[in-house]
């Protein structure tokens, strides 16, 4: 009993807290292991067999991976989320670095430019494009009167197969700057004043500081800014499942879809509960790769400041 | 400073005004789809299909737009009154659990601590659409499909915010909070009387970029509540895109109204949001 005891802690009041402690973490503790610690576990159980949610559940072993590895769709899923990031990274990180940079300066009314530019972060996906389908409508959408002149008026951007990924990517780009210039704000912040002063001193021109102080110096943030865009473009969903809604569906053969689209259109759409969970781990397996980038790197950036 | 020399980093006039330049047509390009939100949402029929693109309605038909979305809509106000629902009770309720486990985490000590803690941690790893199909079989078999329970009670757990509020629990002098346990306070009491009030700009922080997802969340309320009483609002005017036959108009209107709850919330709440929104993608 003594040892029991002891495991609590050695005197009654070390007992006594630790027993407070117990009981106060206890609803959070429970709730997110049985409502979160749960389903990963059974993700893993149900990536294992075939299944469509009602009839008894069928052991395939490792038979979904084997047909997931062989699915088309898979890779044309894989492979627009891929295409994804290569048009919404790049861009979004110009585009808000920009911005910082312009925001960062002495200019008068720079919190209300800051506001704007965080507007659309703050406006569901869904709401946004809705918004961006009726821009991108053919013809009397905005943006295809924007080009009509150029003669570019008639394009079907949301049903045609080599189009429909830039819709999805411009509103994830719109929704992603005001975000993303809020991280590049904090890093300039970080900037020793000190550095830009010396610079100057040696006759350094205005591009040369930003090129030899302010992008190496910001690295870390790029990297940050970099691996959380990759994490949340592998989540694109909301985008896919509502520009897509009016038409195709996820585009004309698949050409919309993107892993997260593919795994809810599998499990929800065809009932293919077991197929669905092992498109969910190789998702998951991707994300944990950012992940742990950005948590190594993480550690470093904080000591980083912390030896500043 | 600045007074002592012209700072050499002092921006030049012409530079200011490309600067301004710059940001001005940025800021109009991103406030570009609001406006034609709210423009369109005001448009009759045949505006919508009018070449050249006309940017103010002529007639504006506001009022009627707003009817024709209810017509084609009529659960509208139940969506928008479903969200608020789900908003203000998982807001609260993460703020009770979690506010609890942060401050268990923060200053207790107890065996297990360090490897629970971990293991709420390690679930902010795992994206939520990998685990969507487990989530909905086990929200199905507890029988909360089509439930509040089902949009609420997962949403009032969250190893998010015990992170933040554990952050913030641990820069509270640890001497304020001893002198009112020697007092005789127990901890629920010194929770509440010290350590909450001393971290109301945390709090809110949290509080409003939690009103924020939960309010613009959709996956989720899609796998598991769709009947007319328990849609929500992301649900709902995702209804109306579907339909083929909701014309823009009625699309923005809606879609206006499901958005400015959170506008006007940000712009009263900037600095939090702010905070809040980047502190919740440093978590990934």
């Amino acid at each position: 009993m003594t040892t029991f005891l002891n495991f609590f802690g050695h005197t009654p009041l070390a007992r006594r807290r630790a027993l407070w402690g117990l009981a106060l973490i206890a609803p959070n503790t429970l709730g997110l292991l049985f409502f979160f610690g749960i389903p990963v576990l059974m993700a893993f159980r149900t990536s294992l067999v075939e299944w469509n949610g009602i009839r008894p559940p069928v052991e395939v072993g490792l038979g979904n991976f084997e047909r997931l590895f062989n699915d088309p769709l898979f890779w044309r899923s894989l492979g627009n989320t891929l295409k994804l990031m290569l048009m919404i990274i790049p861009t979004g990180i110009v585009l808000s670095l920009g911005a910082a940079v312009l925001l960062n300066q002495k200019l008068v009314g720079r919190s209300i430019f800051r506001t704007i530019y965080f507007l659309p972060v703050v406006t569901s996906t869904v709401a946004a494009s809705i918004v961006w389908t009726w821009m991108f409508q053919t013809r009397y959408g905005l943006i295809s009167s924007f080009l009509a002149p150029y003669g570019l008026g008639d394009l079907n951007w949301l049903t045609s197969p080599d189009l429909i990924l830039i819709p999805i990517a411009a509103v994830t780009v719109w929704q992603r700057i005001g975000f993303e210039m809020v991280l590049f704000l904090a890093g300039l912040q970080n900037i020793p004043r000190s550095l830009y002063e010396a610079a100057v001193l040696d006759g350094a021109s205005r591009w040369e500081r930003f090129r030899s102080i302010t992008l190496p110096m910001l690295s870390p943030t790029t990297f940050l800014v970099f691996i959380l865009a990759s994490i949340s473009t592998f989540q694109i969903f909301d985008q896919v499942y509502i520009m897509t809604s009016r038409t195709t569906r996820g585009g004309v053969g698949g050409s919309a879809s993107t892993l997260a689209y593919f795994l809810y259109d599998s499990g929800f759409g065809k009932g293919r509960f077991g197929y669905a969970s092992a498109i969910a781990l190789v998702l998951f397996l991707i994300i944990l790769v950012f992940t742990l980038f950005q948590l190594r790197f993480q550690r470093r950036w904080v000591y980083y400041e912390a030896g500043e | 400073m600045t007074d002592r020399q012209p700072s050499f980093l002092d921006l030049t006039v012409s530079l200011k005004l490309v600067s301004y330049a710059i940001l001005i047509i940025g800021a109009f390009v991103m406030v570009l789809p609001f406006i034609w939100m709210v423009t369109t949402a005001c448009k009759s029929p045949p505006e919508l299909a009018t070449l050249p693109v006309r940017w103010l309605p002529e007639n504006p038909v506001c009022y009627e737009n707003l009817g024709a979305l209810y017509d084609q809509s009529p659960n509208f106000n139940r969506y928008l009154l479903n969200s608020a629902i789900v908003t203000v009770a998982r807001t609260l309720g993460q703020l009770i659990t979690c506010s609890l486990a942060a401050y268990g985490f923060a200053r207790f000590r107890f065996p297990g601590r360090s490897l629970i803690f971990a293991l709420c941690l390690g679930l902010l790893m795992v994206p939520f659409q990998a685990i969507i199909i487990p989530e909905f079989i086990l929200i199905r078999d507890l029988g909360w499909l089509n439930s509040f329970r089902a949009l609420i009670v997962p949403g009032i757990f969250s190893a998010f915010a015990l992170f933040l509020l554990r952050q913030a629990f641990l820069q509270i002098p640890l001497e304020l909070e001893e002198s009112a346990l020697i007092d005789g306070a127990n901890p629920l009491q010194v929770l509440w009387h010290i350590t909450l009030p001393l971290s109301v700009p945390a709090i809110t922080a949290f509080a409003v970029i939690t009103v924020q997802a939960a309010w613009n969340d959709f996956l989720y309320p899609l796998t598991v509540a769709n009947t007319p009483d328990t849609r929500v609002i992301t649900i709902g005017i995702s209804l109306l895109q579907g339909e083929r036959n909701t014309p823009f108009n009625i699309l923005m209107m809606g879609s206006f109204i499901a958005t400015v709850p959170m506008l006007a919330l940000f712009v009263v709440l900037q600095r939090y949001f702010i905070e809040g929104v980047s502190m919740s993608g440093i978590k990934g």
